[in-house]
């Protein structure tokens, strides 16, 4: 093979020879106009005789064939043996809330640009406390909405009155980030109520995910899809 | 493996200080006889310090049995019902929402997937073989492009595959879905057989490189030839991390799943790009030079019953196709030696293979226990366990990192962090060792094919290099007059006649 650089193009068919000049766009190829071919050096010396190139090439095929028969039986086999086995449940990831320590990871290792991770609320865990440790900044100026005192940075927890003391909190899941403020603040002073969550109408289902590699509490874990969430208290559905 | 040997190979994590266990009162503790470790108070390393920690909890946990219980028996509340510091109010005129989460899309994609691509691998390989047609290939290519591209947003694939494979064979309650077993099999058995049509028409990522190449230069042989050792260092680090559960390392660094996404990591997405910008002037340049499935893949066609042909018939050697393969994977002729001459190299050859292959398999096998051992911090328990330890030490300035604050938290036991370490340590390495020296071996017949090619009588594609893409089938003369394209046939059976 010649050492000079390749002058061929997905489709062109007319680059023979050395130094051959490259055909003008749109005309058709024919190898009578290229003259270089026939005067284009014997490349090599003539080839050996057929009847030992025949023998070397069905000893190469008997091999062949031997080794294509072994691999069928190894991909067989590992087929197999993993099909097998009789955990064959669709898998899905999950935050387990008691292994979470809210680091922050779930709002930015995501591969989507707004994690699929989220906060959910087990209302009927909540003590709807006036002072939320998840919903106020710590030392509050004012126990009111304003943006201020709020921890949360996007603004995604409804407050809302219910009768005195108590307030109804609920989480905007289209603003949420799963940045996991508000689920700090609820975890440390409060019942733990709040808490993150993939939230599968986002999730891709990667195969492997970001986040749980990223996670330094490892609290991801592949659930089944029948049961697809890890969720708290007496009021959570399928418990 | 022996015990002696991993607890002389976890110098990463225990000979950082050179500490020496010391066993109180010389006696044997009940668990270290258990795990298997021989309490010698001498200078031998012990991997976290297992025995002292064993020693000293053992003779803690009597007294502070009571107070544990409680905490275990609080802490097995707190996870059941949350905390409830302030109980929640019983309202008399409000209703308590339920949670509310929305379901899982359903999976009915995983049927849909496999027979795509079967249909994929069928259509591809009919292409390639029979129809010989480039167009279909490149339909076909934008076909597979569009549906595992970017409406299966590229996962799972089948290079990824590779990862849920080795997790799947190494750890027993992971179990592999159906889809990705085909995904991993399917087209390797289709490249016994047929070739690597895969590549060229199923495969999301060769299509959007074949598709961006506009002007393919030559790599040089020789740096070729270098290059293509990367995808087996590729696959032997994935099949490593991917066993022991530490990460999939194809998936964390695959560069076009971004571009499918339209999302990720900035690196991945800048890399995905300029990949693809590579691609306009090398040739598929992640198939050739970092895909590990492709590497598999290479090896299954170098067996395939059938392969694309430059020629439909016969070759002249025109020499017409010579520079049509973007990819390095058309060989010229090249007469095999004869008589004495071929008798000589076939003995040379066996000689280089008989010295290289035990030396390249040892060699690489205790490279590998090295690999093995420095990516153990990778695995989570890996990370904890020199993190506890590094703290234990006063090696740790500033704020803990999170995975310390998760173990204070979480209140976990040192003991189960470091015994888990060591036998992950212990399976890195022997891991480690035989990946090496599958790749030792790898490497030894990859030279053994260079010094000692194998003869090809006419103008051939190289069985496990060609993916199929059919590009250099237009320039054979033979070609056009089966496509009924009027040419005469240059220097008919002037070098050579029929094959």
């Amino acid at each position: 093979m010649s050492d000079e650089p390749s002058n061929a193009s997905g489709e062109s068919r007319g680059t023979a020879g050395d130094g051959e000049r490259r055909r003008p766009a749109g005309s058709v190829w024919h190898p009578a106009e290229h003259a270089s071919i026939d005067e284009a050096p014997e490349p090599r010396a003539a080839p050996p005789a057929a009847q030992f190139s025949r023998q070397s090439l069905s000893r190469r095929e008997l091999l062949k064939s031997g080794a294509r028969g072994v691999s069928l039986l190894g991909f067989g086999a590992a087929a197999g043996f993993l099909s097998g086995r009789e955990n064959k449940a669709d898998m899905r990831w999950q935050i387990d809330p008691n292994q979470c320590i809210q680091c922050g990871r779930c709002a930015t290792e995501c591969v989507l640009e707004v994690s699929a991770v989220k906060c959910v609320h087990s209302f009927g865990m909540c003590g709807y406390c006036k002072l939320c440790t998840g919903y106020f900044e710590p030392e509050p100026i004012n126990l009111d909405e304003g943006a201020e005192n709020q921890l949360c940075p996007t603004g995604a927890i409804k407050r809302e009155y219910i009768e005195d003391p108590y307030y109804e909190y609920s989480i905007n899941r289209e603003l949420c980030v799963g940045c996991g403020k508000c689920v700090k603040g609820c975890n440390m002073f409060g019942n733990g109520s709040l808490y993150l969550q993939v939230c599968h109408d986002r999730c891709i289902n990667c195969n492997i995910c970001s986040i749980a590699t990223a996670c330094p509490a490892q609290a991801f874990h592949r659930v089944p899809v029948a049961k697809p969430y890890l969720l708290r208290g007496k009021g959570a559905p399928g418990k | 493996m022996s015990r002696a040997s991993t607890g002389r190979q976890a110098s990463c994590l225990s000979g950082q200080t050179g500490f020496q266990p010391v066993v109180s009162g010389g006696q044997p503790s009940r668990l270290s006889g258990k795990t298997g470790f021989q309490p010698v108070v001498s200078s031998n390393r012990i991997p976290f310090n297992i025995a002292s920690a064993i020693a000293k909890a053992t003779c803690i946990i009597p007294r502070l049995f009571p107070v544990l219980a409680l905490l275990l028996l609080l802490a097995g509340m707190e996870s059941a019902l949350g905390i409830e510091r302030f109980p929640p109010p019983d309202f008399s005129g409000h209703a308590v929402p339920q949670v509310v989460v929305p379901n899982p899309q359903p999976r009915t994609t995983d049927w849909l997937d496999v027979t795509v691509l079967a249909a994929g691998l069928a259509a591809a390989s009919w292409l390639s073989l029979k129809q010989r047609s480039r167009r279909g290939m490149v339909i076909l290519s934008l076909g597979s492009l569009a549906y595992f591209g970017f409406w299966r947003r590229g996962c799972v694939c089948a290079i990824g595959s590779i990862q849920n494979v080795a997790l799947g064979i190494a750890d027993p309650t992971y179990a592999v879905p159906l889809a990705v077993i085909s995904l991993f099999t399917l087209p390797l058995v289709v490249a016994l057989v047929w070739g690597r049509g895969f590549c060229a028409g199923v495969c999301p990522h060769g299509a959007i490189q074949d598709l961006v190449l506009v002007k393919p230069i030559k790599v040089p042989g020789w740096l070729d030839e270098c290059l293509r050792v990367l995808p087996w260092i590729h696959l032997a680090l994935a099949v490593l991390l991917a066993a022991t559960g530490t990460l999939f390392l194809i998936c964390k660094f695959d560069p076009f799943v971004g571009i499918f996404r339209l999302a990720g990591p900035r690196i991945i997405l800048a890399s995905g790009v300029a990949l693809l910008v590579l691609s306009m002037f090398v040739g598929r340049p992640y198939c050739r030079y970092l895909c590990p499935y492709g590497a598999l893949l290479g090896v299954a066609a170098r067996f395939a019953k059938w392969r694309p042909t430059v020629t439909p018939n016969t070759c002249t050697q025109c020499r017409l196709c010579e520079n049509t393969c973007p990819f390095g994977a058309l060989n010229p002729p090249m007469p095999a030696k004869q008589g004495q001459e071929r008798v000589a190299s076939g003995r040379q050859r066996i000689v280089m293979l008989a010295v290289m292959v035990p030396l390249a398999a040892l060699l690489f096998g205790w490279v590998g226990g090295k690999v093995g051992l420095a990516a153990l911090p990778l695995h989570p328990d890996g990370k904890l366990a020199s993190l506890v330890l590094l703290q234990e030490r006063g090696g740790l300035i500033g704020t803990p990192p999170d995975e310390l604050t998760a173990f204070r938290q979480h209140a976990a036991d040192r003991l189960t962090v470091f015994s888990r370490a060591t036998t992950l340590e212990a399976r890195f390495l022997t891991l480690g060792r035989w990946i090496g020296l599958f790749f030792g071996l790898v490497l030894a017949l990859k030279l053994a094919r260079i010094f000692f090619p194998a003869g090809s009588l006419d103008y051939e594609t190289d069985s496990g290099r060609c993916v199929s893409c059919t590009r250099c089938f237009s320039a054979c003369p033979y070609e056009l007059l089966r496509r009924g394209v009027p040419v005469t046939i240059p220097q008919e059976g002037g070098y050579r006649g029929n094959s």
